[in-house]
């Protein structure tokens, strides 16, 4: 178990502020760090990996400093955004190498079970410089695995990927998470941290935005309607009785559904099922429309 | 020194177009000596002159140049440094690795095809091994300088270039003083003190050239190590 600790942290590169007094703890299982391209994840992640010093705060690691402390790098592995590596390389040689780099006893052993995790052993005698980009992040996750780390940081790893690899390194970073791994991975793409992430951190133009499961995230944010989609026994009286209360902004009759605008989610969740069986109305269905990580993101960009 | 990164780095030598290049350079210093001897015998004060401008003033510079900063200059540029910086080796054993590579390097391209030039224009022995000598003191401080260059700046080779061409050659040959902070005086030093004398020219004392070639070996390789251990990465934001 370990957990990496980001303390008032700031990152300038002359006049630009690519992150902005940002505080963060970053302990086992799935964390995703979401934000906009530009928003200063990469530059983040390069900070927690001790590949840049911040310009103001800290980051360690169970305590202990990242930045110029090489140790770091028996308990973190590093799944980098860039492509480049020894192109001239094959896989299973790439691998081995880290395993050696890392000091293992038996790298030989090491690698084959790292590209085995990441289904890349038919590939691994061709030369990386051959791969799709795909491959060549399946055997960048695999060097990153081959010692077992503790801690993996994953930058933008599904870049690249197609839907069935997509599927495999979810899986595959859920299986980490469960065994009490420490795992933060970048994204801009919302559906990937919303099916993968238990924890979620947003990022916004370099500044912390929000914090926690995307569902409590969204829930925070009273001041901005929350849309939901009713089907019941009678449209008509149910919406009359909502807007009858201060905690719904607006309504909408839409064909057999009702839209509702919440002004106050906790008030509506209590207030709905009250209303409706003080009516005498049944409700089929109730959806929150707008739910989807890239509402609440949206959102936060607005604001 | 680590293995794995000789390894790495020998590969990644060989298989770029700058080892094409080198030997391109060996070849043609070999070519030029097989010439000269074939279009008549030349004097041993004669191949020391030629040889001192040909290997010592213009390969060398190039040769350290193309070597040094290729053994990180292209990862760094790349960004594929980021594998080698992620494991727990210390920076100063990835320093010395890749200088072992590229000063083997330097005496397998440089050195030898130096030394052999002047057995094939008919030099004796001595003064062979006093150029061989003397053009591995000047390869191997190249090397450093030049890695050193390419953790340091990203425009290594255009500044190392304006270095060898503007130091070396303009600067070094018109104004005396800046002979002492010349790499090829120091070599030349070197190679006067083990040849005939008489035979080789040089503008420094033996004493200061081979404490300015160790102490400046050793003062950047130990400074490459600490600027490596510091190297932040571009960030894709």
């Amino acid at each position: 178990m370990a957990t990496m600790q980001i303390e008032n942290c700031s990152r300038w590169f002359g006049n630009v502020v690519a992150v902005n007094d940002v505080t963060m703890t970053i302990g086992p299982g799935i964390t995703g760090l979401l934000g906009p391209n530009g928003a200063g994840k990469s530059t983040l992640i390069h900070m927690l990996a001790g590949f840049l010093p911040p310009s103001a705060g800290t980051v360690t690691l169970d305590g202990g400093p990242v930045w110029k402390n090489h140790d770091v790098y028996r308990t973190i592995g590093i799944v980098p955004e860039r492509e480049a590596t020894y192109d001239s390389l094959t896989g299973r040689q790439f691998v081995v190498a880290s395993a050696e780099l890392h000091g293992l006893d038996d790298a030989g052993a090491a690698a084959s079970r790292a590209l085995a995790t990441v289904a890349m052993e038919d590939a691994a005698h061709r030369k990386i410089g051959d791969y799709s980009k795909g491959m060549k992040q399946r055997v960048k996750m695999a060097s990153a695995l081959v010692h077992d780390p503790a801690v993996l940081l994953l930058d933008e790893p599904f870049n690249g990927m197609d839907p069935r690899q997509r599927l495999h390194l979810i899986e595959l970073l859920r299986r980490m998470g469960a065994e009490g791994r420490t795992v933060l991975f970048s994204s801009h793409i919302l559906e990937e941290v919303e099916q993968l992430a238990s924890q979620i951190e947003v990022l916004i133009a370099g500044r912390y935005a929000a914090s926690g499961d995307y569902r409590e995230i969204r829930r925070l944010m009273t001041d901005r309607p929350h849309q939901y989609t009713v089907i019941s026994s009678d449209n008509r009286i149910l919406a009359a009785a909502l807007m009858a209360d201060g905690s719904t902004a607006a309504v909408r009759l839409d064909g057999d559904a009702l839209r509702v605008d919440a002004s106050e989610f906790l008030r509506f969740a209590e207030l709905l099922p009250l209303v409706a069986r003080d009516a005498g109305i049944r409700l089929y269905e109730v959806t929150p429309a707008d739910e989807s990580l890239e509402s609440v993101f949206a959102y936060l960009v607005e604001k | 020194m680590n293995r794995t990164v000789l390894r790495l780095t020998a590969q990644a030598m060989l298989g770029g177009r700058r080892m094409l290049l080198v030997s391109a350079m060996a070849v043609v210093l070999i070519g030029l000596a097989l010439l000269v001897r074939i279009l008549g015998d030349m004097s041993e004060p004669d191949i020391a002159g030629f040889l001192q401008v040909i290997s010592l003033a213009t390969l060398m510079p190039l040769f350290g140049l193309i070597v040094g900063t290729g053994t990180i200059g292209p990862e760094i540029d790349d960004g594929s440094i980021i594998h080698l910086l992620s494991k727990p080796v210390p920076r100063p054993v990835i320093i010395h690795s890749k200088l072992a590579v590229a000063v083997m390097a330097t005496v397998a391209f440089a050195v030898v095809p130096t030394a052999l030039a002047a057995l094939i224009m008919g030099a004796s022995g001595s003064l062979a091994l006093a150029l061989a000598v003397g053009s591995l003191a000047a390869g191997a401080v190249y090397c450093v300088m030049f890695m050193l260059l390419a953790i340091l700046t990203r425009h290594a080779v255009i500044i190392g270039l304006g270095y060898a061409l503007i130091w070396e050659s303009l600067v070094g040959s018109l104004v005396p003083g800046a002979r002492n902070l010349s790499v090829q005086q120091w070599a030349l030093a070197v190679t006067d003190a083990l040849a005939t004398p008489g035979l080789i020219t040089a503008h420094v004392g033996l004493v200061l050239a081979v404490t300015l070639i160790i102490g400046g070996f050793v003062a950047a390789t130990w400074y490459a190590g600490s600027r490596l251990r510091v190297l932040t990465l571009a960030t894709e934001d």
